[in-house]
């Protein structure tokens, strides 16, 4: 059948350049590896051109098929499948790209973009190692080019094409039966980006996370290169600043993820030991871990064998992580994972390809990698860094096993899951590795390598000390940390990893002035660790000491849901106007409007007044819903900050606003009498009785309560009952307010008039009142984190510009030397 | 023997215990028959939403109880309580993974976690859902 209005060419070119690219990174590969192993130096280099050329039109590629994929995208042509899948004519431009790492095969897509980057770097820069290391990267690209191929091969399907048509891939589907489907209107338009990830983070954080991602391929493709060349201690000093890099991006993009979780989803919080972020965490440890390491070797000549073996398993840990979150294995364990996409095979096969070859050429060099027979001194710098490299190490084998729960289940019979506090499983656990990490962070650098004396030490690290544990009792004493939710044990714990960050934060501080006086060129490392403490310190009293704020104590309707008196309450009502307590504050829903009629989002206005009078500020949480489709709705919370703590609120549920235009009622008070009648205009209104200290509020002895009970008659002759309270709790007054929704009517018992009347509010509005649902937290400190994040990531980027100096003069003095020694060496092999 | 491959051995043994009381803390995975089995004990189920019968959410009354069906695989049905706001994409999910407890007929989630459903945008890539979609328009 000839379908009419379709645009097949730009899809063509796409598909073209996927299969080209495949096909020259496969050729870069067979190119690189010859060179490795050529014989001669006239050999290498004819085979390293070829392997240059082939690389090259691999990048173009590349770059052609993501330029095709920004074209149909932004073209509108939703007869592809892509286009109408993850975009949408009213999606705001800035979000194209957005839409196209949204996919499964866009973000496989950005994986092999920055792949090119990178791997364009490596052979101007890689020198000597460029045959070797490219070899592994052009491998890398051959194995996620396949991910966007979309071949069927024996009927297995070979990767997403990007470029599939949407009568493709829903055969099945009626309205392709006809020529005309385009004219369809639901082939107008697309399904568009979901509401949630409109959101600047959804522009950054992918990009960074991504390059994180590709960039852990260079330490990995360095320390195969130094195997298979069997020159196995001659990369690590100039791969460090490959290593740092690497360990920065992810870091950054890690935080990155946690920043948007906290500031814009309704997730509550920045990290919630989800599979997803785990999967991410647990590489980077590794990196980190292969970072100390690697350190020590260039320093010292020991943990070589620790740095290869980190340094490969970071990176199988960076594709086991792609298989678990991609595969849908994770479906049923976490938010973020994709849903199975009939790629499980391939990506496991992912996995082997670099996971066999890499460990066997590790297992089969292992002897030859040279190593230092005499044993570290135990007050060594190199000793204790390598302890912490192995604590990290080992907690990244927790997180990871425990996040493999449903890999695990595949291969049994009692499924198992986590506890209905999967949190705290983590916590418990990961409070002491923060007690011991900031203990090794704050003292190792005051270690020298080789040995340091213990003079030396107290001398150099005694002030510090003694500054952290007065700082730390300061805090233990004063901070409020009270969290004693999981018993004396946990809140001890938390005191003592407190303690281990305030000294980290103290102790690298005090090392950049007394240990490098001040050199802070040098002092990269110590920055980061400063950062790293105050991370530590952030996140302690931000999870320690988070409270929810809207306890649901006076709302309306209290008794309600009589089941729910011992769990938390977390989400309060506001009705619009109506004043309501919040604990600590007054909180009133003044508003709410859809401001941006393209993104639908509806901001709320919500004022919070402090009960001391000491502070008002407003809110403006807001909802987004999708225009497309399934109506989706996504929350995005506004925080107000004071400089220790934020006031984080997020619309948990809302009526639509639209109808309730212009409704600026009042409470009109009405004094009455038992047995009075209030008419409205659908009825009248009887105060029955009024109970004093009714029993169903729990007041305390010195509380004064009154509670009006009111019938309701409306002209239809239905009867509903009302009950509102007027209380004196500790000389404050206090308000119940009670409605009637099939009435429209809100009461509100205002106090005690004269001569035994009760004055009485009522509001009758237009339409039902409109309301929202919300949901308060306090998060004090967070800044504090969020610094400390920062800072973290400077002193990566001080440690790389210094360590990427060190290097380029090693490569200086090296270079010359090489030459000679590399022809000697390929004359002796052909001879 | 070397003070590094002791402390090796010594925290890799804290690892091995460590994980080992991570896995005796795990809960199961249960239907719902056999959920009831197990009253007051925290277990997970995984069903679908019976969409026959009526989401319960009032926000105006009470913004923190949620009340819906669910039933499995194996023809089980239950009406579960949560005790918090309703998740926005709930009468969506197609599978509910659910942790709590049974309590009588009533299946009882006490966390706000306790409720995972798919973030929204993964739906995306379910091709039933897309089918879904180009039938019913």
């Amino acid at each position: 059948m000839e379908y009419i209005g379709e645009h097949l060419l730009p899809g063509k070119i796409g598909h073209f350049f996927a299969v080209l690219s495949l096909a020259a990174s496969f050729v870069a590969m067979i190119a690189y590896f010859k060179a490795t192993n050529a014989k001669t130096p006239e050999e290498e280099r004819n085979w390293r051109k070829m392997g240059r050329i082939a690389f090259g039109i691999d990048v173009l590629a590349v770059f052609a098929v993501l330029f095709t994929i920004i074209y149909i995208v932004s073209s509108r042509y939703f007869e592809y499948n892509f286009v109408w899948e993850h975009s949408s004519r009213a999606l705001p431009l800035n979000y194209l790209l957005a839409c196209i790492w949204e996919a499964q095969e866009g973000s496989f897509l950005l994986w092999t973009i920055w792949l090119c980057v990178l791997g364009a770097i490596l052979v101007r820069k890689a020198g000597k190692w460029e045959a070797p290391v490219m070899t592994v990267m052009t491998f890398a690209l051959f194995c996620v080019a396949t991910m966007i191929l979309g071949i069927y091969v024996f009927g297995h399907n070979i990767g997403i094409n990007p470029f599939i048509l949407l009568r493709e891939k829903m055969t099945g589907a009626p309205i392709f039966q006809r020529a005309d489907y385009l004219s369809f209107p639901q082939m107008k338009d697309g399904q568009g980006l979901s509401a949630l990830l409109q959101n600047y983070w959804m522009v950054i954080h992918p990009p960074i996370l991504f390059l994180g991602f590709a960039s852990t391929i260079v330490p990995f493709a360095y320390a195969i290169a130094g195997l298979w060349k069997k020159q196995y201690g001659e990369w690590t000093k100039i791969a460090l600043p490959w290593t740092l890099f690497s360990a920065c991006i992810l870091g950054t993009g890690i935080m990155m993820g946690a920043a948007w979780a906290y500031e814009s989803l309704s997730f509550a919080g920045y990290w919630a030991w989800d599979p997803v972020e785990n999967a991410s965490l647990v590489p980077w440890l590794i990196m980190v871990a292969g970072l100390h390491t690697q350190v020590v070797y260039n320093a010292t000549g020991h943990s070589l064998r620790a740095t290869y073996f980190f340094l490969i398993t970071q990176f199988i840990m960076i594709l086991y992580s792609t298989f678990l979150t991609r595969s849908g294995v994770l479906g049923d364990t976490s938010v973020h994972a994709f849903v199975d996409s009939g790629m499980n095979v391939q990506l496991g096969l992912f996995v082997l390809v670099f996971l066999f070859p890499a460990y066997i050429l590790f297992i089969a060099r292992y002897k030859k990698i040279p190593f230092i027979a005499k044993e570290e001194h135990s007050s060594s710098r190199e000793f204790w860094m390598f302890i912490g490299s192995l604590i990290l190490f080992l907690t990244s084998i927790f997180v990871i096993v425990s996040t493999s729960l449903p890999v695990i289940n595949l291969f049994k019979k009692e499924k198992l899951a986590t506890n209905d506090d999967p949190t705290f499983a983590y916590n418990r656990v990961v409070i002491f590795i923060a007690v011991l990490l900031g203990l090794l962070t704050a003292i190792t650098q005051f270690l020298k390598y080789k040995q340091t004396s213990r003079e030396y030490l107290v001398k150099k690290i005694g002030i510090p000390t003694v500054i952290a544990i007065v700082c730390s009792i300061l805090v233990s004493v004063f901070g409020g940390i009270n969290y004693d939710k999981y018993g004396a044990g946990f809140m001890v714990a938390i005191h003592l990893a407190m303690f281990a960050a305030i000294y980290a934060v103290v102790a690298n501080a005090a090392y950049i002035y007394s240990g490098m006086r001040g050199k802070l060129k040098a002092a990269g490392a110590s920055v980061a660790h400063v950062g790293f403490g105050l991370m530590l310190i952030g996140i302690l009293f931000s999870s320690a000491k988070k409270e929810v704020l809207s306890h649901n104590t006076t709302g309306i309707l209290l008794s309600f849901d009589p089941e729910s008196k011992q769990d938390p309450l977390e989400n309060i009502t506001l009705l619009k106007g109506v004043r309501t307590d919040m604990g600590k504050y007054w909180t009133t829903f003044i508003d709410g409007d859809s401001v941006d009629p393209r993104s639908k989002a509806q901001y709320f206005h919500v004022r919070f007044e402090k009960k001391d009078g000491s502070r008002n500020f407003d809110l403006y949480p807001h909802w987004l819903k999708s225009s497309k489709g399934q109506q989706q709705i996504s929350a995005n919370p506004d925080k107000y900050h004071y400089f220790d703590r934020d006031i984080f609120s997020y619309i948990t549920a809302a009526d639509n606003p639209e109808q309730h235009r212009g409704d600026t009622v009042q409470f009109r008070s009405h004094p009455v009498t038992i047995g009075d009648t209030i008419f409205y205009s659908k009825g009248l209104i009887i105060l029955d009785s009024v109970v004093f200290n009714p029993e169903k509020y729990h007041f305390g002895p010195g509380d004064t309560a009154f509670m009006a009970k009111l019938r309701v008659i409306s002209k239809d002759s239905m009867h509903y009952t009302a009950t509102p309270v007027y209380s004196v709790k500790g000389n404050q007054a206090q308000f119940i307010q009670d409605t009637v929704f099939a009435q429209n009517l809100a009461f509100r018992f205002n106090g005690l008039a004269g001569g035994r009347k009760i004055d009485l509010g009522v509001k009758e509005s237009g339409a039902m009142i409109p309301f929202v649902a919300l949901k308060v937290y306090e998060f004090p400190q967070i800044n504090i984190l969020w610094i400390g994040t920062i800072i973290m990531i400077i002193g990566f980027i001080m440690s790389l510009v210094w360590r990427r100096r060190q290097a380029r003069v090693l490569e200086r003095t090296e270079g010359s030397l090489a030459v000679t020694e590399r022809s000697e060496g390929y004359a002796r092999g052909g001879a | 023997m070397k003070k590094v491959q002791i402390i090796i051995l010594v925290a890799i043994a804290v690892a091995v215990a460590t994980l080992i009381s991570f896995m005796g803390n795990l809960s199961t995975y249960e239907t719902i028959a056999s959920a009831r089995q197990k009253p007051g004990k925290t277990v997970t189920i995984i069903a679908h939403l019976d969409n026959k019968l009526p989401i319960e959410y009032d926000p105006v009354k009470n913004p923190n109880y949620v009340s819906f069906h669910i039933t499995d695989t194996l023809g089980g049905t239950a009406k579960v309580v949560y005790h918090f706001e309703k998740p926005y994409d709930l009468e969506k999910a197609e599978r509910v993974t659910l942790k709590g407890k049974m309590n009588g007929d009533v299946f009882e989630i006490s966390r706000k976690d306790g409720i995972l459903l798919k973030c929204p945008s993964k739906y995306k890539d379910d091709p039933n859902a897309a089918k879904k979609e180009l039938t019913q328009n």
